[in-house]
C-alpha cells in the first residue's frame, strides 16, 4: 500500500502533522468571519435575485424566445464540469495508487460535492415554477403521471443524483478516521460533536480493511458514473435538432472539457488553501507540477476536440450549421470565441508547456484562464446555436439581465463559501492518509527475531 | 485454562507501541503464544497485521455486488413498469418497452445501489456507530488516532491470565501496558 508513496518524503512528524492540519479547525481569525460575511452577502444577493425572478417571472431575465437556455444552462454545464475534478481525479489516483495523491484527494472530492450541488441547482433555477421540480422524481402520485424515461433530461436527473450521492459517500467514508483524530485532540463541545461524527471509530485492522475495501470499490464505481454524467449532459444537446448540436462527438467532447475545467478548479483551490491555511509543507510544488501536466494534456485534448468539431462542420458545409460556424468564427461571437481559444489552448500550452513557467503561480494563471475559457465554451455552445436555428422565425439574440448575472456571480461566491466553511470543520487534507503514506510497509522491514516460526502466516 | 477472579472488572490488557512494525511483531508473537481474542488499534491501516490476527477477507465486495444487482434490477423494473404498465405513452413512435433508452438509468441505479451498499455495508460490518467501547477508558488511547499503536488481549481469551498475559505483553517491549476497564 505504502510502497509507491516515497515521492512525498520529508513530511513533518505525525504529531506535528495532526497539529498543522487541525489548526484551521481550532483557530479562527477575524479574516475568516470577514470572508464568510463577504461571500455570504454575495450569496444572499443571488438568493434575492432568484426570489425576484420567481416573483416577477422570467420576463426579468434575458431568457426569451428563441434562446431559452442562457446563463443558467451555461452555469449548469459549467459547474457539473467543474465537479469532474474531484471524485474522478481522486478515484483514478487512488486506483493507480499514486503516492502524491494523498494531500490532493480530499481537496478534490470536496470540489465535486459542492460543484454538483451548485450545478444541480441551475435546472431548478431555470424552472418557472421551481417548487414543482420534484415532478422529475418517479413516485406514484395522485396525478398518475410518470416521467418519460426516454428523455435525456430524466437521465440527467438520475445521473446527477447518483453522482452526487456517490461523491458524498466517497467523501464521507475516509473522513471518519479523521473525525476520530479531531475527537482526540479537542475538548468540550467540539469534542462531543466530533465524537458523534467519528461514530466510535477505533482503527482496528478489520475496520481499516473494510474502509479501504469500500473506498477502492467506490473508486471503481464512481469513474464510469463521472464519465456518464457529462455524457448524459451532452445528450441534452446532441439529441436536439439544433445546428452544431447534433454531433456524435459531444459525449467525449463534454467529458474532456469537464475534466479540463475540473483540474483547473482544483489547482486554484489548492493554491488558495496552501496560501491561506499555510499548508506549504503538504501541498508541494510537485503536486502543482503533476496537476499542471495533467492540465496540459487535457488542453491538447480539448484543442483536438474543438478543431475536430469545427473541421467536421466546415467540411460538411451545411447552410444552417455554417451560419452558426461563421457567427462564432468571425461575426458577433468571434471576440468570445477567440478569447476562449486563447484561454483554453494558447495560454495553457505556453505556460504549462515550458517547464520554467510551470510553477505554482504559472499553474494558477493557466487554471484561471481555463476556468474562464471553459465557461465561455459552454456559453458558445448554447447561445449562438439557439439563436440561429433552421428557420428564420427562430432567429434571435440574447442579452443577460441583472438577475442572471447576479445569480451567476453568487454561485461562484457560494462555491467559495461552502469551501471555506468545509475547511473550517473538516481537515481539508486527509490526516490518516498522509500518515499512511509516510510509514514504510512493515513487510518491507526484515523480521527482527531470528526464531520467526510463522511460516503459515508469511507465505 | 486458568480462571481469574478479577475477570468481570477487566476488559483486557493493552500494550502501547510507537511504530507499526512493533505492533505487527507483537501481534504475531501473541498469536504464536496462542492468543486469539485480541485486537489491534492503529492510526493508519496496516495490511500485514490482518494475517497476524488471522483475519480473512471482508465480505463487503459481495454485499456491494448484491446491492448493485438490486439497484440495476430495481431501476429497470421501475422503467418497465412505469413506461409499459402504469403510464404507456407513445413518444416518437417508439415501443413502450424501448430498452436501449432504459440503459442509462439502469446503469445509474446499479451504481447507486452499489455505492449505497458499500457505504452502509462498511458501517454495518464495522458496527458503526458504536457509542461505547471499553478501549476508550484507557487514557493513553487518545493517541491511537494519531501516533500510537495498541494491542489489546481480551479477558475472554481462553489463555488470558491476568499476570501471565501482563508479563507476556511486557516482554514485547511496549511503551506501556495498561488495564482496560470494561
Amino acid at each position: 500500500m505504502a510502497t509507491a508513496s516515497n515521492v512525498t518524503h520529508s513530511h513533518p512528524s505525525p504529531e506535528r502533522m495532526s497539529a498543522d492540519l487541525l489548526r484551521p479547525l481550532l483557530q479562527t481569525s477575524w479574516r475568516f468571519y470577514l470572508l464568510v460575511a463577504l461571500l455570504g452577502s454575495i450569496v444572499a444577493a443571488g438568493a434575492v435575485a432568484w426570489v425576484t425572478q420567481m416573483f416577477f417571472g422570467f420576463g426579468i431575465s434575458g431568457i426569451r424566445w428563441p434562446i431559452y437556455w442562457g446563463f443558467y444552462v451555461t452555469n449548469f454545464v459549467f459547474w457539473i464540469g467543474i465537479s469532474h475534478a474531484g471524485t474522478l481525479i481522486s478515484a483514478i489516483l487512488r486506483l493507480v495508487n499514486a503516492g502524491w495523491r494523498r494531500p490532493v484527494t480530499r481537496c478534490a472530492e470536496v470540489i465535486t460535492a459542492f460543484a454538483l450541488m451548485i450545478g444541480a441547482m441551475f435546472p431548478i433555477i431555470h424552472l418557472g415554477r421551481p417548487w414543482l421540480a420534484f415532478w422529475l422524481f418517479p413516485y406514484s402520485s395522485e396525478r398518475l403521471i410518470w416521467p418519460n424515461f426516454r428523455s435525456p433530461l430524466v437521465w440527467d436527473f438520475f445521473a446527477i443524483n447518483t453522482y452526487l450521492t456517490g461523491s458524498m459517500l466517497f467523501l464521507l467514508l475516509p473522513m471518519i478516521p479523521d473525525f476520530a483524530v479531531v475527537r482526540d485532540k479537542t475538548t468540550g463541545l467540539r469534542h462531543r460533536i466530533y465524537r458523534t461524527l467519528a461514530l466510535g471509530w477505533r482503527g482496528t485492522p478489520k475496520q481499516w480493511h473494510r474502509l479501504e475495501s469500500a473506498m477502492s470499490i467506490m473508486a471503481v464505481a464512481i469513474i464510469p458514473v463521472a464519465v456518464s454524467v457529462h455524457t448524459i449532459v451532452s445528450f441534452d444537446f446532441s439529441m436536439a435538432p439544433v445546428p452544431m448540436w447534433q454531433s456524435t462527438i459531444f459525449g467525449p467532447y463534454f467529458v474532456a472539457g469537464a475534466i479540463f475545467s475540473g483540474i483547473a478548479g482544483l489547482i486554484i483551490a489548492m493554491a488558495v488553501l496552501r496560501k491561506v491555511l499555510r499548508l506549504q509543507e503538504y501541498l508541494l510544488p510537485l503536486h502543482f507540477e503533476n496537476l499542471g501536466k495533467l492540465l496540459l494534456v487535457m488542453a491538447l485534448l480539448w484543442g483536438y476536440f474543438v478543431f475536430n468539431e469545427r473541421l467536421v462542420t466546415y467540411y460538411g458545409n451545411e447552410p444552417s450549421e455554417m451560419t452558426v460556424f461563421w457567427q462564432t468564427q468571425r461575426d458577433n461571437y468571434a471576440p468570445l470565441y477567440w478569447t476562449m481559444v486563447i484561454c483554453n489552448f494558447v495560454l495553457p500550452l505556453i505556460i504549462l508547456g515550458i517547464r520554467k513557467f510551470r510553477t505554482i503561480t504559472g499553474c494558477v494563471i493557466a487554471s484561471i484562464g481555463v476556468v474562464i475559457g471553459m465557461w465561455l465554451e459552454r456559453y458558445l455552445i448554447i447561445v449562438p446555436s439557439l439563436g440561429h436555428k433552421y428557420l428564420p422565425y427562430s432567429f434571435g439574440s440574447y442579452r443577460p439581465q441583472p438577475a442572471e448575472i447576479t445569480i451567476t456571480v453568487a454561485t461562484f461566491a457560494a462555491m467559495c463559501l461552502l469551501y471555506v466553511l468545509f475547511a473550517k470543520v473538516v481537515p481539508i487534507i486527509s490526516i490518516w492518509e498522509m500518515k499512511a503514506g509516510d510509514h514504510p510497509s512493515p513487510s518491507l522491514i526484515p523480521p527482527a527475531t531470528e526464531h520467526h516460526k510463522l511460516g503459515e502466516l508469511h507465505l | 485454562m486458568s480462571h481469574i477472579d478479577e475477570t468481570p472488572t477487566l476488559y483486557g490488557l493493552m500494550a502501547e507501541f510507537d511504530n507499526p512494525s512493533d505492533l505487527v511483531r507483537a501481534a504475531e508473537r501473541a498469536r504464536l503464544a496462542g492468543y486469539r481474542n485480541m485486537d489491534a488499534y492503529s492510526p493508519i491501516p496496516i495490511e500485514e497485521i490482518n494475517e497476524a490476527l488471522g483475519y480473512k477477507r471482508t465480505r463487503l465486495p459481495l454485499l456491494v455486488l448484491l446491492g448493485g444487482i438490486c439497484g440495476g434490477i430495481g431501476g429497470y423494473s421501475l422503467e418497465y413498469w412505469s413506461s409499459v404498465i402504469a403510464y404507456p405513452m407513445n413518444i416518437g413512435g417508439r415501443p413502450f418497452h424501448s430498452w436501449p433508452q432504459f440503459i442509462p438509468v439502469t446503469f445509474e441505479t446499479t451504481v447507486l445501489g452499489a455505492a449505497l451498499s458499500a457505504f452502509v455495508g462498511m458501517w454495518a460490518l464495522n458496527g458503526l456507530p458504536q457509542p461505547y467501547h471499553p478501549v476508550f477508558n484507557v487514557p493513553a488511547f487518545e493517541r491511537a488516532s494519531r501516533d500510537r499503536f495498541f494491542l489489546c488481549i481480551e479477558t475472554i481469551d481462553p489463555r488470558f491470565d491476568r499476570h501471565a498475559t501482563q508479563q507476556f505483553l511486557e516482554g514485547l517491549h511496549p511503551l506501556g501496558v495498561s488495564e482496560v476497564a470494561p
